[in-house]
């Protein structure tokens, strides 16, 4: 009788503790006591830190190497931290996949996203959109000498995209005749395509070339060329923080005028030999 | 639970589970037929093949699921070009398939042969003094006895099977476990009830059918 009563007491306590363990990624985050009602402006004015989301496996836009993270997007990342007041060392950088960021968005988990992070009406239903800080577009990347020349010569093709991604959707909807792959990252696709087992792997272009411009695949690739979607890059943030987004637009276009956004190309993706674009302010989200 | 009453989502739990049944089905089938015939291999009189039986399972059982699936789609699929079906959802299940049999194979096959040492040594004894051969011994005498002590530990071997197949999502297979990030990638806010339903769901299949293999065990058990 004693040795039930204690099981289920310990049961209980197991149970407790899994729920509470559960329940500690949806509050405040870290739980330093900074409300998950706040925005990013005050919790950056407050606490000098942020938790920012980026990707860790892009070529140019967001790779980490170790613990360090470099690209376009950890640039942006940069400027935006310190436009906020927060220095370099209190960014605590996040890996995040095209599939976690509303999710990590939503329960607190990141303050902000950087991670080729498209502006589109779902997302924009449960999160708010800073930027767009830059325009990329749909593409594919297949071996140097395929036939393929655009996603109307896919059918039946085998394609590889990330799971939860804005390309895997877009292919899977306009595109249903391809036979789409979907697994966790690109560089997983990039790998499949080196070894032909798929045909193509679609996203933005500017992703692709990122991979196409891989030592170890130098040659071997090459991008379409045609891009089929215009996939506006923003800044994710909680829904309800429309400070935080306007404060984020202003920091962007201040970036435009004062240099630091073309210096932050020409250091990452600008290596490529492609120019800096132009950040057109007049596109920027209205923050509602 | 809104998030279920939208048709498309409902579809994408429907289409989960529907692939970790047949996961499940491919899977068992290929993990007996394997395990058995491993089984066979360890008490065989010839040393090659208890080497082969032996080897198999403890480099499988001893192996994440992970990783053999992984090596299923990136080995076997990849890089050595083994291409079951051109339809590339189909391919993946039967490279899920592969790795699952191959895996569950290997406790299988400890499973029976733990059964075949319940069966008491008079039994083969008396089967080979009329004359049987090792296959007759084995197929008809040891094995039918071995099965029925072994239905328990068989059921826990499938219920595992079944949770496992949710493993064959890293390879981009839409089972429930994709399903369910799905889900859960376009509603984060309501996390934990989509949790609840998939895990509920594997639950409430998985429970009664512990409870069925129980009483068919009992069923079948040799009265000794």
């Amino acid at each position: 009788m004693r040795i039930t009563r204690l099981a289920a007491a310990a049961g209980a306590v197991a149970m407790a503790l899994a729920m509470a363990a559960c329940g500690g990624g949806d509050g405040d985050g870290d739980g330093t006591g900074s409300s998950s009602s706040s925005g990013v402006v005050d919790k950056a004015s407050k606490d000098k830190k942020l938790v920012i989301g980026v990707k860790a496996d892009q070529p140019g836009l967001g790779l980490q190497s170790g613990t360090t993270y470099t690209g376009f997007d950890i640039e942006i990342a940069k400027i935006l931290a310190k436009g906020l007041g927060v220095p370099e060392s209190g960014i605590e950088w996040k890996t995040t996949v095209s599939s976690n960021r509303e999710p990590f968005i939503q329960q607190g988990q990141v303050d902000l996203v950087v991670a080729t992070y498209t502006i589109n009406d779902e997302r924009k239903k449960v999160v708010n959109f800073g930027g767009p800080y830059y325009v990329a577009g749909q593409d594919l990347l297949v071996a140097a000498d395929s036939t393929i020349t655009g996603p109307e010569s896919l059918d039946g093709k085998k394609v590889c995209s990330v799971t939860g991604s804005t390309p895997a959707k877009r292919m899977q909807t306009d595109y249903p005749k391809a036979q789409l792959q979907l697994l966790d990252s690109y560089s997983k696709c990039v790998n499949l395509l080196a070894s032909k087992s798929v045909d193509a792997v679609t996203t933005d272009d500017i992703i692709l070339a990122g991979y196409a411009a891989q030592e170890q695949y130098a040659g071997k690739f090459k991008v379409v060329g045609k891009p089929f979607s215009t996939e506006p890059y923003g800044i994710g943030l909680k829904k309800t923080d429309t400070a935080g987004c306007n404060k984020i637009n202003e920091i962007l276009k201040a970036s435009a005028t004062d240099g630091s956004y073309k210096a932050a190309w020409d250091s990452t993706l600008g290596k490529s030999g492609k120019a800096a674009p132009e950040l057109d302010v007049t596109k920027l989200t209205n923050c509602s | 639970m809104n998030v279920f009453s939208d048709p498309a989502n409902f579809d994408v739990y429907v289409t989960g589970f529907l692939w970790i049944l047949k996961l499940t089905i491919g899977g068992t089938v290929g993990a007996l037929v394997l395990g058995v015939l491993l089984a066979a291999m360890r008490v065989s009189p010839v040393p090659v093949l208890r080497g082969f039986g032996a080897a198999w399972v403890n480099t499988f059982r001893n192996t994440p699921l992970t990783l053999i699936i992984f090596f299923c789609y990136f080995g076997l699929y990849a890089t050595l070009g083994l291409t079951i079906s051109d339809n590339l959802e189909r391919n993946n299940y039967w490279l899920g398939v592969i790795g699952l049999a191959v895996y569950t194979a290997a406790f299988v096959c400890e499973a029976i042969r733990s059964g075949i040492n319940t069966v008491p040594a008079g039994q083969a004894e008396a089967a080979r003094a009329i004359g049987m051969s090792f296959r007759q011994t084995l197929t008809m005498i040891v094995l039918p006895q071995a099965g029925r002590t072994v239905v328990a530990p068989l059921g826990s071997i499938f219920i595992a099977l079944a949770k496992n197949s949710t493993i064959v999502g890293t390879i981009g297979l839409a089972e429930s476990s994709n399903a369910m990030k799905e889900l859960i990638n376009a509603n984060g806010d309501v996390v934990i009830p989509i949790f609840l339903v998939f895990a509920g769901t594997f639950a409430a299949v998985l429970i009664p059918s512990g409870y069925a293999f129980g009483w068919l065990a009992n069923r079948l058990a040799v009265k000794r």
